[in-house]
């Protein structure tokens, strides 16, 4: 028998340690670098024999790229629809989950506030936005609460139901420990709330994306949206498929940030997934 | 220091008291001085949870009233303290996030609480789990961080709802030995649930023998070994094995 049992001069003793064989499942990015590029290949071979009208080639689209970025036209509008974007998203996090933290909570709140949830959550938003640009004409601010409509109640509805998932255990130690409502709220509640309220601004991003270009098509005469519907019209194929482009890009962009965001505010949670 | 008058509990279904229910506490009287360490030893189901909860001030009793220093129990106080039986972690707060929380509740300032939270942690043995989850640790682990959390708040009195239920006999009784040790340097009142017959003897100045449907006290049986009592072996002694005969007795009647 050895003289000490350590862990480590186990492991060597077992002769557990070795170099894993190479295998082309451990490097997935290889996999997925070859696949882009095959398919990339297969578009600009297909995309050169087709009618430009419908359907354009990879490097047309790299080259129309390049123009409207050297114009700056590509930036400008980008930054109008994120500046909507922003402002819009932004008020539906604090609305969202603010009063979902009061719905969730307050049997009397819920109550109040249910028939409208609801029914407003029901209504395709698309719908209503006829009559919001009657009200708040075709600029800036109109954007702005389409995109509150569209993201919104995913937040408001996973906050309540969040909060209504706190276990009563849970708010008891808060108030053993005396906490005040306040303080149960922003200590208790809150975190323990924390993913679902995630997992519904997650929807939310997306759902905001949507609303921005739901309302830009309809405006038409600023942002990301407005550039799909000038291009489509003359018909240059290359430049909205630029656009579609940039569009992936930023939905991509945006649900991994908050992805990351989650994982850094669930980080109690990350070792504790059944799933790997 | 502590009275409990003629106090009464019933829980119904869904609250709704049109509909069955339970009687969980019936008529429960107890009287507790100060510095005193009493027992309640009862079985499964029995209303011990119950009747600390309603001492806490986290439950209101239906009928009765619990006295603190000759004031009615409305709410949880500072001078109370709860360790709850099932641990009560923040699942998103470390072991030491967790320790603090009752100081940070009470507005501590940052550094200071740390370092009580560590002091404790160190007490209950888990020096070096500080930075680890809940879940990470075993339930025995759990419920000392639970242990320390409490006692960093030095109450006056100590709610403790089957605090050693989860951890293996030897560290149990180590902490029983660090439990008395504390409780002689300081005049705390300590209420303890217990499952154990020999616990309660080791520790308490008195033993409160409940029984179930409804839940009554049946006896109270006073402890008079000497202390303190972690020097020698006193679960050796007669008089600790005539204790326990009698208390199972009263257990079984
Ligand atoms: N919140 C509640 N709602 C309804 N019934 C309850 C509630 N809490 C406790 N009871 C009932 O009251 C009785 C006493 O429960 P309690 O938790 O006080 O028992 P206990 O003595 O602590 O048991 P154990 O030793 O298993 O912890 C049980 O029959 C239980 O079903
Ligand atoms: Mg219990």
């Amino acid at each position: 028998m050895a003289a000490s049992l350590n862990n480590d001069d186990i492991i060597e003793e077992l002769k557990l340690r070795r170099e894993p064989a190479w295998s082309l499942s451990d490097h997935p990015n290889l996999i997925r670098a070859a696949s882009v590029t095959v398919f990339l290949a297969l578009w600009e071979i297909y995309g050169r024999r087709t009618d430009p009208l419908l359907l354009t080639y990879p490097t047309a689209v790299l080259r129309a790229a390049l123009q409207l970025i050297w114009s700056g036209e590509l930036l400008r509008q980008l930054l109008v629809s994120l500046a909507s974007l922003a402002a819009g998203f932004g008020a539906s996090l604090v609305l969202g989950v603010g009063l979902g933290l009061m719905m969730g909570r307050s049997r009397l709140a819920e109550a109040a506030l249910e028939p409208h949830v609801n029914g407003l959550y029901a209504t395709p938003q698309v719908a209503l936005t006829p009559l919001l640009m009657m009200w708040f004409g075709l600029g800036f601010s109109v954007k702005v609460v389409i995109i509150f409509l569209f993201a919104f109640f995913p937040i408001l509805i996973n906050t309540a139901s969040g909060v209504k998932n706190v276990s009563a255990s849970m708010v008891e130690v808060g108030r053993a420990y005396m906490a005040s409502e306040r303080q149960v709220l922003l200590k208790v509640v809150f975190p323990a709330a924390l993913p679902f309220i995630m997992a519904g601004v997650r929807l939310a991003v997306g759902r905001g994306l949507v609303g921005m270009i739901v309302a830009e098509l309809f405006t038409a005469i600023t942002g990301l949206g407005a550039m799909l519907t000038l291009y489509g019209n003359l018909f240059e194929t290359a430049k909205m498929f630029v656009v579609i482009i940039v569009l992936g890009l930023l939905g991509v962009g945006l649900i991994q940030a908050t992805q990351w965001l989650e994982r850094r505010m669930a980080r109690w949670k990350e070792t504790e997934r059944a799933t790997q | 220091m502590l009275q409990v008058r003629h106090l009464s509990k019933v829980f119904f279904e869904q609250n709704d008291p049109r509909k069955p229910g339970l009687v969980a506490l019936y008529d429960i009287s107890l009287s507790v001085r100060k510095n005193e360490f009493v027992s309640l030893l009862g079985p499964s189901g029995c209303g011990k949870t119950t009747l600390i909860r309603i001492v806490a001030g986290l439950l209101p009793a239906d009928r009765g009233e619990v006295l603190v220093n000759g004031k009615p129990v409305t709410s949880p106080g500072r001078e109370r303290c709860m360790v709850f039986q099932q641990f009560g972690l923040l699942p998103w707060r470390t072991v030491l996030g967790n320790v603090e929380f009752g100081l940070e509740i009470e507005g501590v300032a940052r550094e200071e609480r740390r370092e009580v939270s560590r002091k404790y942690l160190d007490l209950v043995g888990l020096k070096g789990f500080e930075d680890y989850y809940p879940h990470q640790i075993s339930g025995g682990m759990q419920q000392r961080v639970g242990i320390a959390r409490a006692l960093s708040k030095k109450p006056d009195i100590l709610l403790m709802d089957e605090p050693f239920g989860a951890v293996d006999a030897q560290t149990r009784e180590q902490l029983q030995e660090e439990l008395l040790k504390i409780w002689a340097k300081t005049d705390t009142t300590v209420i303890f649930v217990t499952h154990s017959i020999d616990e309660s003897i080791y520790l308490s100045d008195r033993v409160v023998v409940m029984h179930s449907r409804p839940g009554c006290i049946k006896e109270e049986v006073v402890v008079d070994l000497p202390r303190p009592r972690w020097e020698g072996d006193i679960k050796a002694d007669p008089r600790f094995a005539q204790l326990r005969a009698r208390i199972r007795e009263s257990l079984r009647a």
